[in-house]
């Protein structure tokens, strides 16, 4: 008997309010301690699939289950206690500029305390001591206590990662962690991930431009193209072609 | 190179737009027609510039000895302004959180709030004080209520529109760590609007230490009533110590708020 799947996907849809279709049936299971690349054009619905999995968008049809349970039809409490379960990693990084970098990394564990405890700012030293411990291992413990605007692109994403190793959740979703990062910085993040997915066993699900990244740290791909999954497969079994397939939509496929 | 200088267009000439006279002259219509009709006449207004001129003079040379009675005076002015931009601006943060469609999503709420702030903010300052004077009567318990009232208004549209700039993206974050609706406020929106309420807060104390000045002449508290009552006695060396010490407190209020604000923006 198979495991049961970390995040597992039903018949999901998801259409716009405005009509437009953004996930059209998909179907999907990821078990524990996979690390999967989502490839595909941008707005070819990466973005709203990761989106999905933690109901930062709320789907049309269909079920999403995390750990067997589902999220779909969780609702306040239960919900929130879900999601921290679930990690993210964000494009533009999504850290409180204005605010120090350890508060930046203490909020990973806000849904942890009562909220009358987080308004008057009483974490735990233990809390305190695992957040700076999450900096150390991404490599940022000198700049605990400086503001995140004052860091570079790279070290915000790094901050942003330690933020998710101190909400030590089951699951990480990383929308295009490496898009507005160089190459050199890119890399460092994707090697920050693979740690938490290798160190920590956290099921990693990445949406990744960069066809050099995914082939060097994914080990299953999912290619998507206008809502639908055209492609799911290991990566050292996944030929070039259906890279080239996927960016190019689909004239390759016709030519097949 | 496929395309040197010499291929390149000229810049076309921008196309002559006959409706633009047209607008000219239909303003410069309107506004000879609206002289006419109101009656303005520019001499009338130049013709007792000479009594202008003396009263100036007079002015010029304030009457140093009233120093004693004016400060008072002004110091009241003052803490009147303080007292009303505090309660003013806390009343005008939470109100603010509340109209923000970014923080409370039910559009018919903030719809009504909205329309309640914008009838507020449609009473002039002086009215309000005549308002709070016929209510609880003469002295600075209406100027106080006036202006806390106008401070509310100047801070909650400034900073409702602020609130509505900010980068959603830690919002974001928030919620996806599993944060509920306090703990977004407190960590992802707190921050980022903070210097924003504190800046505005100066300035409507700016605008309200200006405001209780004149606030005195129609009773309610503070050095306009002397303001007024030197004029009403013709003694314009008096007043021109008022105006003087007035311009005074008003100028180093103005450099320090604005430095404050300058400084928290960074």
């Amino acid at each position: 008997m198979a495991e049961q799947p970390m995040i597992e996907m039903k018949n999901v849809t998801k259409v716009y309010d405005n009509g437009t279709v953004g996930l059209k049936n998909i179907n999907l299971k990821i078990n524990k301690g996979e690390f999967v690349v989502i490839v595909g054009l941008s707005g070819a619905g990466k973005s709203t699939l990761l989106r999905a999995i933690n109901r930062l968008h709320d789907i049309s049809e269909g079920d999403i289950l995390i750990d067997g349970e589902s999220i779909t039809k969780a609702k306040g409490k239960n919900l929130r206690l879900m999601r921290r379960k679930i990690g993210m990693i964000f494009q533009s990084f999504n850290l409180v500029k204005r605010s120090s970098v350890l508060r930046n990394v203490l909020a990973g564990r806000l849904a942890y305390y009562p909220t009358w405890k987080t308004t008057f700012n009483l974490f735990t030293d233990k809390d305190k001591q695992r957040a700076y411990e999450a900096l150390q291992s991404v490599g940022m413990a000198e700049k605990v206590y400086s503001r995140a605007d004052e860091l570079s692109g790279g070290q915000q994403q790094r901050v942003a990662i330690a933020r998710v190793l101190t909400q030590r959740p089951e699951i990480i979703l990383a929308d295009e962690p490496t898009a507005s990062l160089d190459p050199k910085t890119s890399r460092q993040v994707m090697e920050d991930l693979k740690m938490l997915n290798e160190k920590y066993d956290m099921t990693v699900v990445a949406n990744l431009h960069s066809i050099e990244l995914a082939k060097e740290f994914g080990h299953r791909v999912i290619g998507v193209r206008a809502g639908e999954i055209v492609y799911d497969g290991k990566m050292e079994d996944t030929p070039q072609s259906v890279f080239d397939n996927i960016y190019n939509g689909g004239k390759g496929k016709e030519e097949d | 190179m496929s395309a040197t200088d010499r291929d390149m267009l000229k810049l076309p000439k921008k196309k002559f737009k006959m409706w633009n006279w047209v607008w000219v002259i239909l303003m410069i219509l309107g506004l000879v027609l609206s002289v006419n009709n109101t009656q303005t006449s520019l001499p009338e207004f130049f013709a007792n510039f000479d009594q202008f001129a003396e009263i100036f003079v007079q002015m010029a040379q304030p009457d140093w000895s009233y120093a004693g009675t004016a400060i008072p005076y002004l110091v009241e002015t003052i803490k009147m302004a303080i007292i009303s931009t505090v309660i003013g601006s806390l009343l005008a943060f939470v109100y603010s959180l509340l109209i923000a469609r970014n923080i409370v999503h039910n559009r018919v709420i903030t719809g009504v709030l909205r329309f309640i702030m914008n009838i507020i903010r449609t009473i002039p300052d002086l009215l309000l004080g005549s308002i709070f004077v016929a209510i609880v009567g003469i002295g600075p318990v209406a100027g106080i209520l006036a202006l806390t009232v106008f401070t509310f208004g100047v801070v909650v549209k400034l900073f409702y529109e602020a609130i509505e700039t900010i980068d959603p993206g830690p919002s974001e974050a928030i919620k996806a760590v599993g944060g509920n609706g306090m703990n977004n406020i407190m960590f992802a929106v707190m921050p980022q609007i903070l210097p924003y309420f504190i800046s505005y807060a100066l300035y409507a104390f700016e605008i309200n230490v200006r405001a209780s000045t004149i606030l005195g002449y129609i009773g309610a508290g503070g050095i306009g009533l002397q303001l007024k009552n030197t004029l009403d006695m013709f003694n314009y060396n008096q007043t021109g110590m008022i105006i003087l010490v007035v311009f005074l407190v008003v100028l180093v209020i103005d450099f320090v708020s604005t430095k404050a604000r300058e400084a928290l923006m960074r």
